[in-house]
């Protein structure tokens, strides 16, 4: 239960008509059969309908409408694992522009004619702050060296916002990953969505490739990341009803031993249990894509604990739907085994409960 | 200035020139006002304090002026909670008349009734307890057996209830009896008020695992009680417990573990076990359970916040109830399996005979109770599964 104001519903329920019409779940089984990446058209009309604006200014041809709308398209995105590069480029990498001015890629971004990648980890585990890769001075503009791992949507982007160590600090760079030097190679991942994995050597950007350098862009990259928790925590949400509705549904339609699988008692109660661990889940969620909103002093705080929590949740979700549908649930006609990908996907992403977990002791001082 | 901004200047002014200062302290379990005819009150400011308050209404905010409240709105009532919280007011007077009798009789009661027993409540003048579950009859409430045989112009009552939160203290009782013997299990009950001191009536404290605790068991033996003393229609007591539960689910759930300051999992940990040169506490297994739970007591924090939003915004709860029962109670067993984890062996040493109720283990022994009481944490999965998921 959740009270939405005419205008989110709005926006909801446009986004689940729009999803279930161009981007259900059997695009991305089509997608991971034929090999491919994501559709540009589908893009581009995602980018009309204003998803892609919805965390720029109206000046960079955004809509403003914050992340709470964000939030409420990617839960719908999550129910049918819609392929899109709605939260690297829509998303984390809108408000990363934003942050540092940069009006004329975030115009492209949202008109949907470019996707821009955020190439933030190098350690198979989330560590935003562990950076190796250097950008030297050099003239006018910087030499580039490092790797970046799995960048999603990384694989076709126009533009990828890289992380790396200056002189000065932390500095963000807008790359051109067609640059000599540059090197991307497609990954393919359990969840088949788009990754890829990036090498610096020796790449020379000019100084517009700059963003930002030291506090700024620390400022820039924590606000983007904060917010792309919070977003990516939507969609798991999404991941988590969506597993818990056909699960109940199942549980009413399957009989065994001469009656509905909803009859036993044992099955109630852990569909129940699971239907708890979403509400909390969805309320913390919500809190923390208003908490953003708003400006609030627990934006940081809340947009780690949704993520930590949306990651549990849609684990328990995608297991408790797939050992309640039994052996059906194992084949890959079904879906369930889509949504097992796309959860343990994103509870990776953008750093799980133990990453988050950390943080919030060393907050408390432990 | 808007009209609310207005009403926190004047409640903020109000309470600076009003709550004594002693009454602005951290309080114990044993520092809550719980009112009745033979309440001592702790000090004069405990006193004072509650007759400031109850000559504005401000014992029950939200109640109708003529109930003995100030008819204050949802976000009134907010803002008065958050002025006290600001200057760690006490609440001046706390009673199951308060949380249960009082919102029963708001939506049941007779006019008479109302204008009858709940100002009483409000001034804390009557001290109220609830007799609801029996031996026979816990998860399966609506099977209870204590009868009201109907007398002419009263009911005799006789039966025996337990779980009587202090019962032995309590002016009054609002009961269910069962009065329509012939009549289906849920059909049968109703809901009575009686003055404890009826003749007939007895009790007796419940020593628990934990300690000395506030139940009692509680005999009828013959208690004659007048037909005017009954809450809605015969036989329609359960709609009215059933309401009730509800509330006092929300109650339970809801529980501000800061009231009763229960201790912090956090500053215990620190306390027992030291940080490493990191500054991370020195035991990695424990940290990782204690990260977890936070993850998850900090998401109900903000699952409570929102189903209050709700209830401001005029929305009833429902079944959600149920959930924050279920998930506020697991919740809270498991931070004090913590604490106890956390403490260690300073944490075993306890003095049952003469254990007070916010010790370490006072507190995690009493805690397994959280899912017990007020509905088991079974029953509220049932009725989830069923009200909410439509399983059956």
């Amino acid at each position: 239960m959740r009270l939405l104001s005419e205008e989110q519903t709005m926006i909801r329920d446009m986004a689940a008509g729009f999803l279930e019409e161009k981007a259900p779940v059997d695009a991305l089984r089509k997608q991971r059969d034929n090999d491919g990446g994501y559709d540009r058209a589908l893009t581009g009309e995602m980018a009309e309908m204003g998803w892609f604006g919805m965390l720029l200014e109206e000046e960079a041809g955004g809509v403003d409408m914050g992340a709470e709308a964000a939030g409420l398209v990617a839960e719908e995105m999550g129910r049918r694992l819609s392929a899109s590069p709605f939260l690297s480029s829509g998303v984390m990498s809108a408000v990363t522009l934003r942050a540092t001015g940069r009006t004329d890629w975030a115009a492209k971004v949202a008109e949907g004619s470019a996707v821009v990648a955020m190439a933030i980890d190098e350690r198979v585990k989330h560590r935003p702050d562990a950076i190796a890769t250097t950008a030297a001075k050099s003239g006018n503009g910087f030499v580039l060296n490092g790797a970046k791992r799995f960048v999603t949507d990384g694989a076709g982007a126009d533009r990828v916002i890289v992380t790396a160590i200056t002189e000065d600090g932390l500095g963000l760079f807008l790359v051109d990953p067609q640059l000599d030097g540059a090197e991307t190679r497609d990954l393919k991942t359990v969840d088949s969505r788009n990754a890829a994995d990036l090498r610096f050597d020796n790449v020379q950007l000019d100084g517009a490739a700059l963003l930002a350098l030291g506090d700024a862009a620390q400022e820039a990259l924590d606000g983007a990341l904060r917010v792309g928790r919070s977003v990516a925590s939507a969609e798991l949400v999404g991941v988590s009803k969506e597993m818990a509705d056909r699960t109940s549904a199942y549980l009413k339609e399957r009989k065994q031993f001469g009656m509905a699988l909803s009859s036993f008692q044992a099955l109630q109660h852990r569909a129940a249990d699971l239907y708890t661990q979403i509400q909390t889940t969805d309320a913390v969620v919500a809190a923390a894509l208003q908490a953003i909103d708003t400006g609030h002093d627990d934006a940081e705080l809340l947009s780690r604990v949704a993520k930590a929590k949306a990651g549990k949740t849609a684990s328990l979700a995608v297991r408790e739907a797939l050992q309640m549908h039994g052996g059906i649930g194992m084949t890959d006609a079904l879906d369930i085994g889509l949504f097992m990908k796309k959860a343990r996907a994103c509870a990776e992403y953008l750093g799980d409960g133990e990453c988050h977990g950390d943080w919030l002791l060393r907050q408390r001082g432990l | 200035m808007t009209d609310l901004q207005e009403f926190r200047a004047a409640i903020r002014a109000w309470l600076e020139e009003n709550c004594p200062e002693e009454m602005r302290q951290p309080m114990s379990e044993a520092d809550v006002c719980w009112g009745g005819r033979n309440w001592e009150f702790h000090s004069d400011a405990q006193r004072i304090w509650l007759e400031r308050m109850a000559a504005r209404g401000w014992t029950v905010p939200t109640w109708p002026k003529d109930c003995g409240g100030a008819g204050l709105s949802g976000d009134q009532d907010r803002i008065l909670k958050e002025e006290m919280t600001r200057i760690s007011a006490r609440p001046p007077l706390q009673s199951f008349g308060i949380w249960m009798l009082g919102p029963a009789l708001l939506a049941f009661g007779t006019e008479a009734q109302k204008q009858h027993y709940l100002p009483q409540i409000a001034r804390g003048e009557v001290r109220w307890c609830q007799g609801y579950s029996e031996p026979g009859a816990g998860s399966d409430l609506a099977s209870l057996q204590t009868k009201g045989v109907d007398c002419g112009d009263h009911f005799e009552v006789s039966g025996q209830k337990i779980w009587t939160s202090y019962a032995d203290k309590a002016d009054w009782i609002f009961c269910l009896v069962r009065t329509e013997p012939e009549a289906p299990k849920h059909k049968g009950i109703s809901f009575l008020l009686f003055d404890m001191t009826s003749e007939g009536v007895t009790t007796k404290p419940i020593q628990l695992i934990s300690g000395s605790s506030p139940f009692c068991e509680t005999f009828f033996d013959n208690v004659k009680v007048p037909k005017a003393q009954i809450v809605g229609e015969r036989g329609t007591g359960w709609t009215i417990a059933k309401y009730l539960l509800t509330h006092e689910r929300e109650m339970i759930g809801a529980t501000d573990s800061a009231l009763f300051g229960s201790d912090d999992l956090v500053e215990v940990a620190r306390e027992a076990l030291g940080v490493d040169e990191q500054e991370r506490l020195d035991d990695p297994i424990l940290r990782g359970r204690i990260a977890d739970f936070l993850i998850d007591e900090i998401a109900f924090d903000a699952e409570l916040a929102r189903a209050k939003s709700w209830i401001r915004a005029g929305q009833q709860l429902g079944a959600e109830s149920a959930t924050l029962k279920y998930t506020g109670t697991e919740l809270n067993k498991r931070r004090q399996e913590l604490i106890m984890a956390a403490g260690g062996l300073a944490a075993l040493e306890w003095d049952f005979a003469n254990a007070a109720g916010d010790e370490k283990a006072s507190l995690w022994l009493r805690s397994k109770g959280n899912s017990i009481e007020g509905g088991t944490s079974e029953v509220m999965l049932s009725i989830l599964s069923k009200a909410v998921l439509e399983l059956g």
